[in-house]
């Protein structure tokens, strides 16, 4: 019998802990239970406890694949699996214990007795460091005061408070009915169901991960399908709605969760698919690549125009309810495009940028409100005033720009935040409420009219929004390659070498900027006159955020990145309600992880990125 | 004026110039109006100016996180608004607890001291953890780099704080001690001010014997001056630099209890973002990196906060002027941004750092 390495012995202990503390760190913050209110499939599992699941089971997978690089043999990978499965569980069970009213005790006595051991665990460690015996002891002291103070503090809480929930909020009965499987009354039976099913997704993914090639794809792609629809069960359905007799509908969807035979079917399916796939799909492909020149371009071509079409059909496919996403989703295509002119072309980071999409919205609301606060009451229509709120939402962002030009990088990024901020609170103040109405805002903005067509719904306004976000990228396409493009990404790449290559940085900048926040008003103005009120409270600094976001996850200074990243981030939160609340959440962990690991976000650009890309030594290095 | 630095006339220059004139003549308009209609008295003005300092030495605790982290890494933290806020939050459970025993109102010497320790060392803890898996693995990348991190950084505390806590407000339990006020011939002044300011007061003096008396401190001084020599001289940069953002993150713990005491509204997750900008400002306005800077920075901003509303935009006749007192930051924070990115004291001044 051969034992592990404790290399790799430490290294599954490691990746179960972290698996572990993540999906502790989840039920805690009630994302387990929020997600549980979600069947995947009807009766069977729910979106929680397929997060839960998904931990052990992706964690694994990965495990697995280091262990048989390391040259483990298959039965290690799967007792890593086993045991990284278990490992999962863990903190969730002393937790659980923890909360019971029997156990209370254990918490109790372990907050006391955590200052001591890990004061120990420090001492030890110091000691292997091979420091001297008085700082050992130094060492243990400070650390056993310390942790103490936060020990006593938090026992004395919960001691007061009597239970866990006092303070922690979610740690609840829905997250207890969750983790133990709806066995909330019998604990231990729960624990003994987390612990058997946390493994089982542990060993599950390490024998995914050695099964052969083609049979590993094929139940990956199953597996993964089927629990994409089953997640976006209301989507699909809203979709299918449109294109199926209500029936086969009723067959296929309890109302919005999915069928267990359905799922089923879907999972054979899709699974076959995926083997067919994995058998021929290379060759597929192969063939493509040897195809001459002319007849792929006839086959892009071919594939361009199904797309068009479908972004056109797009409404009717979907319904209104999905016709609302995506108009929401393409108002942050054009902010997310309009950004990128000046985080990822020019390298300005610009958190102030919900700047122009309130004045693009204040103005429409300005110029057309019928209500008390209209300026004109009816002169002006929709399509009068988006030039007019394009070209103020550009003024605004070269006013905003001057100030900011001499700025390095960092503090251009918190000026702009600044200036976001400023007219966030001016908005609400009541100097400025006469105008623009303070917290309530500027009501009674009328639809836009083409041809006395009232396009009051969902469905006809993505039109305006498509026929937006293609004018831009067909923009920001031909800007790359263009003069200013190229001055941008010099300045981007070093401010000093493009100053003394004859650029007028001031100017690019200035440029950059004001381009830039053209889109924003527009974006602005569609949106106020798809939800007919102005205030104040759309536009935080979240807006801004959410942008940021979207342009870092999909690829910096790359169009098809930022398309995706906005369909992505802005479309997930919107059709997976159970997430909005955890929406900026993601988005900090996402901004985090990917500056870390994937700097040039998921699609980036082909234009190496210097600003971001690690590794590379940098201008201004961290010493001085 | 109106020339750049190669003589040449200049746009740019000329129109942050117009600019300057344009503030200065709109704060001596608002000014001697105010003055010159005498709305406010001499005892009104006093108050403000010490509830300003009280204000502003909150800001000045938190603002010391800033300025340590960023003369020793020149990096933004931009998520130490949320270390503020973590320690307040915790805290708030540990005085309500504290306040059903009795224990908080029997002996609040030792309940505040132990509420600032717990606050203190929770803060601390989280400003460690995100150093360690945030900010550690991008050392020496170009600086936007840490900063987009430290933005995710932020949100994401404050959404996990949300968790864990809950959405809702919870104001701190009132300490009977701190109520009344003080007279001082013939004004008075609330005790909770005088409060604030002198633990605020004590806690920079205990930072400043840090720094300046400890060996540790000396070790940080040495890793701000130079890096490369600080590691050949046998300092552990890694751990000075974790020390730094756990000493960082201390104070704002601290200041978290101590802005909890003193201000009713109460603690959410969302409390650390707009006293975090703040914070930054006072930390610039100080000239960032510039450790008795950033406290005077504080105080300041704290008494601008305070003053700036009544005597400029009352003087010019802006209705609800007490509304715009974060304007009066932001636009501070601008101003110093544009005109004195290196800070009124402006220590280090190179055109690489400032």
């Amino acid at each position: 019998m051969t034992f592990m390495t404790s290399q790799a012995s430490r290294h599954v202990l490691r990746l179960g802990l972290l698996s572990g503390g993540f999906i502790l760190f989840a039920g805690v913050i009630g994302m387990i239970a929020a997600f549980h209110e979600r069947e995947v499939v009807d009766d069977f599992i729910s979106l929680g406890q397929t997060l839960l699941l998904a931990a052990p089971f992706v964690t694994s997978y990965v495990a697995a694949a280091r262990l048989s690089e390391a040259g483990q043999e298959p039965r290690m990978a799967l007792a890593g699996g086993f045991v990284i499965g278990a490992l999962t569980a863990l903190p969730t069970i002393v937790l659980l214990l923890f909360n019971s009213e029997e156990y209370r005790n254990l918490l109790y006595a372990s907050l006391r007795l955590l200052p001591f051991v890990a004061a120990s665990f420090l001492a030890w460690k110091s000691h292997a460091q091979g420091n001297e015996t008085r700082q050992v002891a130094a060492t243990w002291l400070t650390a056993a005061l310390l942790i103490g103070i936060v020990a006593f503090g938090f026992a004395l809480i919960f001691e007061v408070k009597g239970d866990l929930r006092g303070v922690l909020v979610n740690v609840d009965r829905d997250w207890v009915a969750v983790v133990t499987f709806d066995h909330r009354r019998e604990l231990w039976t729960g624990i003994g169901l987390l612990l058997a099913a946390s493994a089982g997704a542990g060993l599950a993914g390490a024998v995914m991960r050695i099964l052969p090639d083609i049979p590993r794809r094929a139940l990956l792609y199953g597996l993964g399908i089927t629990l994409l629809v089953g997640a976006f069960g209301e989507t699909v359905r809203l979709v299918l709605q449109e294109n199926v007799d209500r029936d086969t509908l009723r067959e296929i969807f309890r109302r919005d969760t999915l069928r267990q035979n359905a799922a089923a079917t879907l999972f054979i399916v899709s699974a076959l698919a995926g083997f067919l796939w994995a058998l021929f799909g290379r060759r597929a492909q192969d063939e493509f690549a040897a195809l001459d020149n002319s007849r792929r371009h006839r086959i892009r071509n071919l594939g361009m125009l199904l797309f068009a079409a479908l972004l056109l059909a797009l409404p009717w496919l979907i319904g209104r309810t999905l016709s609302d996403v995506a108009v929401t989703i393409g108002l942050f295509v054009l902010m997310g495009l309009g950004l990128n002119i000046a985080i990822g072309l020019a390298g300005l980071l610009d958190l102030g940028y919900v700047t122009n999409y309130a004045v693009g919205a204040y103005i429409l609301a300005a110029l057309t409100s019928i209500g008390p606060l209209g300026l004109f009451k009816g002169t002006f229509t929709f399509w009068m005033v988006i030039p007019i709120a394009l070209l103020a939402a550009m003024f605004a962002g070269f006013i905003f720009a001057v100030p900011v030009l001499r700025m390095r990088g960092d503090y251009l990024a918190i000026a702009t935040l600044g200036f976001g901020e400023i007219i966030g609170k001016l908005a609400l103040s009541d100097w400025l409420k006469p105008l623009i109405g303070g917290a309530q805002g500027v009501q009674n903005i009328p639809k836009p009219f083409l041809f006395a067509t009232e396009l009051k719904n969902p469905e006809q306004l993505y039109y305006i929004v498509l026929v937006a976000c293609l004018v831009t990228l067909f923009v920001s396409i031909r800007l790359n390659n263009s003069r200013a493009g190229r001055q941008w990404m010099a300045i981007r790449e070093d401010e000093d070498v493009a100053t003394a290559m004859g650029i007028d940085t001031a100017r690019a900048k200035l440029l950059a900027f004001t381009l830039s926040a053209a889109t924003g008003g527009v974006a602005g103005a569609i949106f106020a006159a798809k939800v007919g009120t102005v205030f104040p409270n759309s536009f935080t600094v979240f807006i801004s955020i959410n942008v940021l976001s979207l342009i870092i996850v999909g690829g910096i200074a790359s169009n098809p990145g930022i398309v995706v990243g906005a369909v992505v981030l802005i479309g997930m939160p919107e059709l997976l309600r159970e997430f909005s609340d955890f929406r900026f959440l993601m988005y900090g962990a996402l901004l985090i992880l990917m500056m870390i690991n994937r700097p040039q976000g998921f699609i980036p650009s082909k234009l190496v990125m210097h600003e971001v890309q690690a590794g590379v030594k940098p201008k201004l290095s961290a010493g001085d | 004026m109106f020339r750049n630095r190669s003589g040449e006339f200049s746009w740019v220059d000329f129109t942050i110039d117009v600019l300057r004139v344009l503030i200065v003549l709109a704060v001596v308009v608002g000014a001697w109006n105010t003055l010159s209609s005498g709305r406010i008295s001499l005892a009104q003005w006093v108050n403000l100016l010490a509830a300003g300092l009280a204000q502003g030495s909150i800001y000045a605790l938190i603002a010391l996180g800033y300025t340590l982290v960023y003369g020793i890494l020149l990096m933004i933290n931009f998520a130490h608004g949320e270390v503020f806020m973590a320690g307040a939050f915790s805290a708030f459970f540990l005085a309500e607890a504290l306040n059903r025993t009795g224990f908080l109102n029997e002996q609040p010497l030792l309940a505040i001291l132990l509420l600032i320790m717990f606050a203190g060392l929770v803060s601390m803890t989280v400003a460690v953890l995100v150093e360690r898996i945030a900010y550690r693995p991008l050392r020496g990348s170009p600086r936007l780099v840490p900063l987009i991190t430290a933005i995710g950084a932020s949100f994401f505390l404050q959404y996990a704080f949300r968790g864990l806590y809950g959405s809702n407000f919870k104001a701190y339990p009132q300490l009977q001690a701190l109520q009344g006020a003080l007279q001082i011939g013939e004004f008075n002044i609330p005790i909770t001010q005088i409060f604030v300011f002198s633990s605020a007061l004590v806690l920079m003096l205990g930072l400043h014997w840090l720094v300046e008396r400890t060996r540790i401190g000396k070790a940080m001084r040495a890793v701000s001056e130079n890096k490369e020599v600080a590691r050949l001289m046998g300092i552990d940069i890694d751990w000075v630099i974790l020390f730094t953002f756990g000493v960082g993150g201390f104070l704002a713990g601290a200041a978290g209890v101590i802005n909890g005491l003193f201000r009713p509204q109460g603690v959410n997750f969302y409390m650390g973002f707009i006293p975090g900008i703040k914070a930054f400002t006072a930390a610039v306005l100080g000239g960032i990196g510039n450790i008795p800077g950033a406290m005077l920075g504080g105080l300041f901003l704290g008494v601008i906060e305070a003053i700036g509303p009544n005597l400029v935009l009352a003087g010019l006749g802006i209705p609800g002027a007490n509304q715009l007192k974060d304007v009066i930051a932001f636009t501070m924070l601008v101003l110093v941004l544009i005109f004195r990115p290196q800070g009124i004291l402006g220590e280090r001044l190179s055109e690489t750092k400032a």
